[in-house]
């Protein structure tokens, strides 16, 4: 019998988290275990297959990225991660997605506690009509956090490079916050519930291009300690921001299928297949 | 070679600014028009009811209790029985009918069934007041054997009113984004603490829209309590669990028809009572919406 998800490794407290990631080249460092690994996954609505087959494996603090044409079961492939689409009537999963060596749809596995370990940052901004203090300690209170909540709020803003912008008007209304603050909120919100994944589906679609540029960076930053899969649309996104590209289409059943997974420098300057270089080519989708 | 674009012979539009502004300001002539027929008819009532109200209404008429000379009837306790009613149907209603709109919208699934029973709910609201007269008169007075009480006509009121609760709680519930559910859930929320602290306080002034109009309708009814036994004549303030009662829409309703025309004017001052105490019970609800939503901020 499995340990029950909830119960998570021991967590380093608030604040004192600092790993030197960056001393590490690249090539010396230890080939990190995968956070998720896809086994063979199908996605169904009803008897529609949005997503078949895939097998591909996320690893520990980089950047995934999902790429490919609209209606390819990017977002859906997302959403199977952390157990967000058990909430449409009809949905179901096939295969296996294993979550840190464990069965993310196993038995007894709970999907209130699976997601908050892999937290979610959606297409659109969505804070809770709730002061900018309140989005950000609704996790960690709805969590049982036991600790100082000020100090928790205050160090997610600031991972959230919110922190300088906000901190004069915590009592305001988070709705009040401009597109791109909005967005960052939720990523802090995200983050205060101290989950180790974290899924972005086209956190930037929604934002001008200077919030786009400060989200990017702002993964560039929390990779050092979270692992990102993110959804885009945008080409030069992927390319700029992720360290891994995961290229789906869609096949004749307007299935989702993979193909072609690689290091995103890779696949954005010689991909194996000739479908991914005519999609990051523009060529088509 | 393309081929030349077809010469531009007709206009290909008209514009017709002069028509379309026209168009705009008949219509809103209409709505001004609209606001200012519906003003008229409540100015009118108002005036005329407080102007033949006026000499009767005092603090004698308040505290007073129906007597058959004029001069010293009050309405003591008819207010008292509404009073008493409207905070027992407040009771049952309100979590009642939000607990049935939590479980419609939030827990069951969006089923056939679901959509049958909410339009069956709707098509209850529609059920002539008189018939639930009769229901409570079966289930609440007699099976129940809670007699001629004000318990019966509350428990009845309540039901008469429960549809339009639920109703207007569905709708406000439904008008809560699905986006602000995924975002609890995304956090590791479950479904209660979501309902509990997202949707609930975002729908809460909705809820309670329906739940000032329903009581409304409940304190103002006549025709189902006189079908289970309110009382035109009582001196007495009456125990909301047993014994005889009256309500305010009884009491205008028996003075009304009385041939004296100082009966008339008591009848008016009953009714800027029964207006006052709509009043005093819509601004409660205003407060109590205020405290539900104090933590939200569009």
């Amino acid at each position: 019998m499995q340990a029950p998800i909830a119960e998570a490794r021991p967590r380093e407290p608030v604040g004192v988290t600092i790993k030197p990631t960056m001393t590490l080249a690249p090539e010396t460092a230890v080939e990190r275990e995968p956070v998720l690994r896809l086994d063979a996954v199908s996605c169904w609505y009803g008897t529609f297959r949005a997503v078949k087959d895939v097998s591909i494996y996320i690893k520990a603090r980089e950047v995934t990225a999902l790429i490919g044409p609209s209606g390819c079961g990017k977002t859906t492939l997302l959403r199977t991660m952390n157990r967000m689409n058990d909430l449409i009537p009809g949905y179901r999963t096939e295969g296996h997605v294993n979550f840190e060596g464990e069965d993310l749809y196993g038995q007894g596995v709970d999907p209130v506690a699976v997601r908050r370990r892999i937290g979610m940052v959606f297409q659109k901004p969505n804070p809770f009509p709730k002061s900018v203090y309140d989005n950000v300690a609704f996790g960690p209170r709805i969590n049982g956090f036991k600790g100082d909540l000020d100090e928790l709020v205050e160090h997610s803003l600031r991972r959230a490079a919110l922190w300088n912008e906000v901190k004069d008007k915590l009592k305001q209304s988070g709705m009040a916050l401009s597109g791109g603050q909005q967005q960052r909120l939720c990523i802090a919100r995200t983050i205060a519930v101290e989950p180790e994944v974290i899924l972005m589906d086209e956190p930037c679609s929604a934002l001008d291009p200077r919030s786009t540029l400060q989200i990017e960076e702002l993964m560039a930053e929390l990779k050092r300690d979270y692992t990102i899969v993110i959804v885009t649309h945008n080409m030069q996104q992927a390319a700029r921001a992720s360290d891994k590209t995961v290229f789906l289409t869609m096949g004749d059943d307007r299935a989702g299928y993979v193909v072609e997974v690689d290091d995103t420098v890779k696949i954005f300057t010689n991909p194996r297949e000739q479908l991914t270089e005519d999609y990051i080519s523009g060529r088509f989708g | 070679m393309t081929a030349a674009a077809p010469a531009r012979t007709t206009p290909r539009f008209e514009p017709a600014l002069m028509r379309r502004k026209l168009t705009g300001t008949i219509f809103y002539g209409a709505c001004v028009a609209a606001v200012g027929v519906l003003l008229l008819t409540l100015v009118a009532l108002l005036v005329d009811v407080f102007i033949r109200a006026a000499p009767w209404l005092d603090v004698g008429f308040l505290t007073g209790v129906p007597s058959s000379r004029p001069a010293r009837a009050g309405i003591l306790p008819a207010l008292v029985g509404s009073l008493e009613i409207g905070v027992i149907v407040g009771l049952v209603t309100f979590p009642l009918g939000v607990a049935a709109a939590i479980y419609l919208v939030e827990y069951a699934a969006d089923s056939r069934l679901n959509r049958l029973l909410q339009t069956n709910i709707s098509n209850l609201a529609g059920v002539p007041s008189i018939v639930y007269g009769i229901l409570g008169l079966a289930v609440f007075v007699r099976t129940l054997a809670l007699g001629r009480s004000i318990l019966a006509a509350a428990l009845t009121l309540s039901l008469l009113i429960l549809p339009v609760v639920i109703i207007a709680s569905v709708e406000a519930l439904k008008a809560v984004p699905h986006a602000q559910r995924e975002g609890a859930y995304a956090l590791g929320a479950s479904r209660w603490q979501m309902v509990r602290r997202n949707v609930l306080p975002a729908a809460a002034p909705g809820i309670m829209t329906g739940i000032i109009l329903a009581m409304a309708r409940a304190i103002g009814e006549a025709a189902p309590l006189i079908l289970i036994g309110a009382f035109a004549f009582v001196t007495f303030l009456p125990n909301p669990l047993a014994g005889q009662y009256t309500v305010v829409p009884i009491q205008i309703f028996d003075w009304a028809r009385r041939p004296q025309d100082d009966f008339q004017g008591i009848s008016a001052a009953a009714i800027v009572v029964i207006l006052g105490l709509m009043l005093v019970l819509n601004g409660l609800a205003l407060v109590v919406r205020a405290r539900l939503s104090r933590h939200i901020q569009w």
